[in-house]
């Protein structure tokens, strides 16, 4: 074995137990940083998977993203007029079939027309405000996970009637309507229809749950009380990650307002990234934490080894060697309680992810967490250079030792 | 004509402080090969503190170290140090052993921060130094293990690990029973007559003394008395 190696590793075997508690530190710090690097990952991947799959990665909207010209504004360059009545556009993407085909052609995914409504849902009495989507069931499950999601009859089950609805079950509960019951939407057009349940859906989404319902295209159009309307292009991407550049190349090509998922969940996405400073700072402190044991067995050790370390200095060892015997032996305690911890830590994440909690938002009942090599590779880069920080010190101060003064204290 | 192993131009070391203390004053001598040397002198008459600056542990104040001709004032630590691993061998009044290593390891230490020999030379010449010491059945032990005598025995062996020409010995018999104080100092008297090696030891032992080559009186850190080289006995 090399000698520094050597020496190092007797110097912490002879005093066992300050090293275990040295290692039982950095092993803890390790272990609690993994798990907590997993929790929080674990649920904020878990948030942004639910958010990928509920959302469409791409929605393009029949908004523009510049406010309509007026024909004044096109025809001088400064213009005041009062009284005019503005150019009315109409509502809902043009051409909507040959946008699709158009987008058809280079974005890489499914794209689906749906027309967004808000109506009164009656039924035995009881009126609620739902949002009522038109959708085509044919390319509706390439865009969203609703046909996983339900929980009696099918997409197809739209075709089984005229005006068809799927609702969301809680929804149904709510106002006590079944598979089958006859219910009476009524829109913000002053169009009012009878529909049938024909089927309930259960995304785990509370909110999308309570007040969403699913009808035909052609069902939501004449709730808009406009033929062929389609006031919504969802896309999903094959990759979720690319959607923002895809996104953008859509609003270009179309002039539609086009949001990517990440677009639209803008804040919390940031709020996410604000956490992971938050967690990162958390799994720094208690690994610094961890780290100071380490500093005070060195210390230790350095303290009760002068008179060693003068004879070794007598010997002819130089600086650098004491000083590489130091930070070594701080080097052993960082990698020995780092490898442990990435045990207690696997430990701790698996408990953890075995415990069940009820939360009235999802339906999710355990904390989602992940396993990543990474977290245990950062656990132990960090483990090792505050271990590393933490040895340095003493054995600069050891390797600055000057042998005389301990030989002539000893003497 | 044989060239000088250690020679100290008017060494001064004076220690600072509110009140500066001078442990050593204007020194001139020179150390010749195969030459068995005790330097003496009353407690803190600035004996030891002379031995650590010939062995550059410690730096002069005032004045030069030169080892084999070549001065060490101009020195870094590390070449300093690289003089004291190959050129000199220290033995103190106590031994110095490092406690946690078997005697075996302890010897091979120098050999070891030298890198000259492979490991299996490394042990079986740290085990052939022990065994001119009669320690080849100790051999595993650790110093604690060893009697006062056997422990300087192993720190002799230790010294001369890396072969080096000089052994600097502070007080070698100081805290030695007297037949222990006889079997250390004929060892050091055969590095002197059957190596070749040269030995200059700190004592307040006279009769040992007396049995050297030459003797170096040291008083209020100055040379008071000093033989003059005759040579090997």
């Amino acid at each position: 074995m090399n000698l520094i190696l050597t020496i190092a590793w007797t110097h912490v075997r002879h005093r066992a137990r300050q090293t275990l508690v040295a290692i039982a530190g950095v092993m803890t710090g390790v272990g609690f940083s993994v798990m907590m690097a997993a929790m929080m990952e674990g649920s904020q991947d878990d948030f942004i998977r639910t958010l990928v799959d509920a959302l469409p990665h791409i929605s393009i909207t029949d908004e523009l993203r510049e406010p309509t010209r007026q024909p004044a504004d096109t025809v001088y360059k400064a213009a005041e007029f009062h009284g005019l009545t503005p150019d009315v556009r109409r509502p809902g993407i043009k051409n909507p079939m040959a946008t699709i085909a158009s987008l058809q052609t280079w974005v890489p995914g499914a794209l689906t027309p749906s027309v967004q409504s808000k109506a009164v849902l009656r039924f035995a009495g009881r009126n609620l405000t739902t949002s009522i989507i038109g959708i085509d069931p044919r390319t509706e499950a390439d865009v969203s996970n609703l046909a996983t999601h339900m929980k009696q009859g099918t997409l197809n089950s739209l075709y089984r009637a005229s005006n068809a609805v799927l609702l969301g079950d809680r929804l149904a509960n709510k106002i006590g309507a079944r598979v089958n019951s006859n219910i009476t939407l009524a829109s913000a057009e002053g169009v009012s229809m009878n529909a049938t349940v024909v089927g309930t859906f259960h995304t785990g989404f509370r909110m999308t749950d309570e007040t969403t319902g699913y009808v035909l295209l052609k069902t939501a159009q004449i709730l808009e009380r406009q033929t062929g309307i389609v006031n919504e292009i969802r896309v999903r991407t094959r990759d979720p990650m690319a959607a923002r550049l895809i996104s953008e190349r859509i609003g270009e090509q179309t002039g539609y307002k086009s949001i990517s998922w990440q677009e639209a969940q803008e804040d919390l996405l940031s709020a996410i990234t604000l956490r992971n400073v938050l967690m990162y700072t958390i799994v720094g402190a208690i690994l610094l934490v961890a780290s100071f044991g380490t500093y005070n067995i060195i210390s230790t050790i350095t303290h009760e080894k002068t008179r060693d370390i003068a004879i070794l200095k007598s010997l002819g060892f130089r600086d650098q060697t004491i000083r590489a015997v130091f930070i070594v032996e701080a080097l052993l305690v960082g990698l020995v309680g780092a490898v442990l911890g990435w045990i207690f830590g696997y430990l701790l994440t698996r408990g953890l992810a075995s415990l069940e909690f009820k939360t009235p938002f999802s339906d999710n009942n355990h904390l989602p967490v992940l396993y990543s090599v990474n977290h245990y590779l950062l656990a132990t880069s960090v483990a090792l250079l505050s271990s590393l920080v933490a040895g340095y010190f003493p054995a600069r101060s050891a390797a600055r030792l000057h042998p005389v003064d301990i030989i002539r204290g000893a003497t | 004509m044989r060239s000088t192993l250690i020679e100290a131009r008017g060494v001064t070391k004076v220690l600072g402080g509110i009140v500066p203390v001078t442990l050593v004053e204007d020194i001139n001598l020179a150390i010749m090969p195969r030459e068995f040397i005790a330097i003496t002198g009353p407690s803190g008459s600035g004996k030891s503190s002379l031995l650590y600056l010939l062995g550059l542990l410690d730096l002069p104040s005032g004045g030069e170290v030169l080892i084999e001709g070549q001065s060490t004032a101009v020195m870094t630590e590390d070449e300093r140090a690289e003089v004291r691993l190959t050129r000199l061998g220290f033995v103190f009044q106590f031994h110095f052993l490092l406690p946690e290593f078997s005697i075996t390891e302890n010897v091979a230490l120098p050999m070891r921060a030298l890198g000259n020999l492979p490991p299996r030379a490394i042990t079986a010449r740290a085990e052939e130094l022990l065994e001119s010491f009669g320690l080849a059945d100790h051999r595993h032990k650790t110093p604690d293990q060893l009697s006062g005598g056997q422990r300087q025995r192993v720190a002799v062996a230790r010294a001369l690990a890396n072969d080096p020409p000089v052994i600097l010995a502070d007080e070698p018999t100081g805290s030695l029973d007297s037949a222990s104080t006889a079997q250390v100092f004929g060892i050091l008297r055969d590095l002197v007559a059957l190596r070749g090696k040269t030995v200059v030891a700190v004592t307040h032992d006279l009769n040992l003394a007396s049995q050297m080559h030459r003797r170096i009186h040291i008083v209020d850190g100055r040379l008071a008395k000093h033989d003059e080289f005759v040579g090997p006995a």
